[in-house]
């Protein structure tokens, strides 16, 4: 921030005669709003390829009316949802009713502020990346509750409860899924994790080929994220064949836009801290992107990450229109019985890998002994 | 219709439906909940009422026929026929019989069509929506044939009293039997994407269970009842048309990854009626013989005075015409009995202690269809 704010006053006389904290704000509301317009194209192209996946697997062929190949599906959409009459329910608390999916869309808009898009694409390089998503998303749950109890509608009041307890319950098995990463590069900071996973060994440097508990961990943190994402087959916060739409069944218009791109944020936000901490980021196997011209490596390193990102959400997708949904009451015992149990032992397997191995992975480990 | 609620309790009472995208239709169910668990279920019926029954006093024989195809839209060639083997057993009349093969071919056909759409829907209503569109597919082609066959699709209106409306189609058998190819492959892959799926089988083992004693006291049929393991089908039981020159299965349920009658079972029994469907139909094809579609039916039809009761085996169970007839050119009165409406009064007793989730499961593998229980 501070070289920012000192790189634009040496270039642009005029901001020099401002007070240092009105230039820093400007260059906070003009990466804010950057970042702002990635996450809103991101989100309205998110739904149309899910669209088109959804399409795809279920032998349909989907949107193709707007522009080429219905690529522009998502402004019609968006336009649609924006002219929607405002309808707020005569009985609905109307305070909560209108604050909650703000609260929920800035739960999850607030974690792109550390994706790390790129070598030096990130808003903010936070000592406590990790630890700051975490916090953030919380938010969702409050939203998600008060839409519940503020729509004076039985359906959503359920569906507001279930996703409370869906949530708290998963941030659990998430955040101790997280954490073999952290250990690892011994930083919060999502940059620190990142470089950890660069050098020599390519792919095999990410940190889910480190050791067999990291591998798992990935597999167990993806799980748990699909869950605090509330997707199929934990969609049972929305449950559309059982809670008709949960808790945002009695929203319309923009405010439902809110939810459904909070839905689409939390699911970009949980794939790139999937990415960052297990896939290595926006590490290019085999370059060294730090030794290139700063603008070749920026560029490179956010197509590789968005690359890793984009494939994870593929996934995400893949699964939520091949598999039905978890009953309740099995959903909490998985998290419960069998997710925090095993990252739980997965967190203690790799601090014992760190002190027996001195923190070197099995490929490191592999290369040491053929004389590397 | 009033659902009881203990006082002082903290207990919700929730409405589902009549708009609610799993009651199968315009079914309204009352329910009474502690949290997340059903300590109570009424299903309030009458949304969908045409008074078919009264219309049938005041319309013809013949002219009554279009009305049975409303009575169960998802299996309207069996609820026609059934209706004209009704009314031909009161007057007596002799079918040819290669009217009666039609009848069995278009009954088959219609009931693996009706399965596919129980199968979608259920898949559907357990959060899987893919399924149910990969069922949409291959009832598309069934669609395709019926439309050769009378040039409707949903609503066929093909069976006459005395035979059916018109002769089938040149080539029709061909693609018949194309299809019958095309389809049974398919119900190993939905065996493979769906029904052993982990996730799917235990929303569904030992949920919903009905016990053979209880599935006979409340008087449940078809898929229902086989799924609660009792064997019993009219088309082996008590053979009408000629469905004793059929070599076939009755499946029926057997706890094959829970308990006896429950939901994972009455699927499966869907599920594998389908199969013996198509053996029925590859046999028909072999069997049907030439000759006339029609019987000799004079033009005003009166059937003498009397009266007669005629079940079917529909895909939703039996289906009871009970016909009284004082000689006049419309029946003086007509009952029909639907297994739709069986199936809902048993509802009660098996969704108390199931969580909402449940419920949904336990409507649809009912399989109920709401016109078929309000008529």
């Amino acid at each position: 921030m501070d070289s920012a704010v000192a790189f634009l006053t040496s270039k642009i006389p005029f901001l020099a005669s401002l007070p240092f904290w009105v230039v820093a704000f400007l260059v906070m509301l003009v990466v804010a709003l950057v970042i702002l317009g990635f996450a809103l194209t991101y989100e309205g192209i998110a739904t149309y390829i899910e669209r088109k996946v959804a399409a795809d697997i279920q032998v349909r062929i989907g949107p193709n009316r707007v522009g080429p190949n219905g690529w522009f599906q998502f402004i019609a959409d968006g336009v649609k949802l924006l002219m929607k009459e405002d309808l707020i329910p005569a009985k609905a608390d109307k305070f909560l009713f209108v604050l909650a999916p703000y609260l929920v869309f800035v739960g999850s808009f607030a974690a792109f502020v550390v994706v790390p898009f790129g070598i030096s694409l990130i808003a903010a390089d936070l000592n406590i990346g990790v630890y700051y998503v975490m916090a953030v998303t919380s938010l969702v749950v409050i939203g998600i509750l008060l839409a519940g109890w503020g729509s004076n509608n039985k359906w959503a009041l359920l569906g507001g409860m279930r996703a409370a307890a869906q949530i708290v319950s998963y941030e659990v098995p998430v955040g101790m899924a997280l954490l073999p990463a952290v250990i690892l590069a011994g930083s919060l900071s999502l940059q620190e994790i990142i470089r950890s996973q660069g050098g020599y060994l390519g792919i095999f440097g990410w940190n889910i080929f480190h050791n067999p508990f990291t591998f798992f961990s990935f597999f167990l943190y993806f799980t748990a994220a699909l869950a605090e994402t509330n997707r199929t087959p934990f969609d049972i916060p929305e449950a559309e064949s059982e809670l008709v739409a949960g808790y945002h069944v009695e929203y319309s218009g923009i405010r439902f836009a809110f939810f459904f791109m909070a839905e689409y944020g939390d699911m970009f936000v949980v794939c790139a801290l999937a990415a960052a901490l297990y896939l290595g980021g926006w590490q290019v196997p085999f370059v060294d992107v730090s030794g290139l011209s700063p603008l070749l490596a920026n560029l490179l390193s956010l197509g590789v990450f968005l690359a890793k990102v984009i494939a994870l959400i593929l996934v995400m997708m893949w699964v939520r229109w091949t598999l039905p949904r978890l009953r309740v009451d099995q959903l909490m015992r998985m998290s419960w019985k069998y997710l925090v149990p095993l990252t739980f032992v997965n967190v203690l397997g790799v601090s014992v890998w760190v002190l027996a191995f001195d923190g070197k992975g099995i490929p490191a480990l592999v290369m040491s002994l053929l004389g590397r | 219709m009033e659902i009881e609620r203990l006082p002082e309790s903290d207990e919700l009472l929730i409405n589902m439906g009549p708009q609610h995208p799993s009651t199968h239709g315009v079914l309204r169910i009352l329910l009474r909940t502690d949290g997340e668990l059903v300590t109570g279920a009424k299903p309030d019926i009458g949304y969908l009422h045409r008074s078919l029954e009264k219309i049938a006093e005041r319309v013809t024989y013949a002219q009554f026929m279009p009305f049975t195809d409303r009575l169960d839209y998802l299996a309207a060639a069996n609820c026609n026929c059934a209706y004209a083997w009704a009314v031909e057993k009161l007057a007596g009349i002799e079918v040819p019989e290669r009217a009666e093969y039609i009848r069995v071919i278009v009954c088959e056909l219609n009931r693996i069509a009706s399965h596919l759409i129980a199968f979608g829907a259920f898949t559907a209503d357990m959060g899987a929506f893919t399924p149910f569109l990969y069922g949409i597919r291959e009832r598309e082609r069934i669609n395709d044939l019926f439309e050769m066959i009378c040039g409707n699709r949903l609503t066929y209106n093909y069976a006459r009293i005395g035979g059916v409306s018109h002769d089938l189609p040149d080539g029709f058998l061909d693609e018949l039997k194309d299809f019958l190819d095309y389809f049974e492959p398919k119900i190993d892959e939905y065996n493979q994407l769906i029904s052993y799926n982990k996730i799917f089988v235990h929303r569904l083992a030992n949920v919903a269970v009905v016990s053979k004693e209880d599935a006979i006291a409340y008087g449940l049929v078809g898929p229902n009842l086989r799924g609660s393991g009792v064997k019993w089908d009219l088309r082996k039981d008590e053979p009408y048309s000629v469905y004793d020159r059929f070599e076939f299965d009755v499946p029926v349920g057997f706890g094959e990854k829970g308990t006896v009658g429950d939901a994972f079972d009455r699927y499966m029994v869907r599920i594998r009626e389908m199969k013996e469907s198509v053996k029925i139909l590859r046999q028909a094809i072999e069997q049907i013989p030439d000759g006339p579609v029609m019987a000799k039916v004079p033009r005003v039809f009166k059937p003498g005075p009397g009266e007669v009761y005629f079940r079917a085996e529909n895909p939703r169970g039996e289906l009871g015409f009970y016909i009284v007839s004082k000689g006049g050119t419309s029946p003086y009165r007509l009952k029909i009995r639907t297994g739709s409406f069986t199936a809902l009064t048993i509802f009660d007793k098996v969704a108390r202690g199931h969580l909402i989730a449940d419920i949904i499961a336990l409507i649809g593998s009912f399989d109920i269809v709401l016109p078929e229980i309000d008529r």
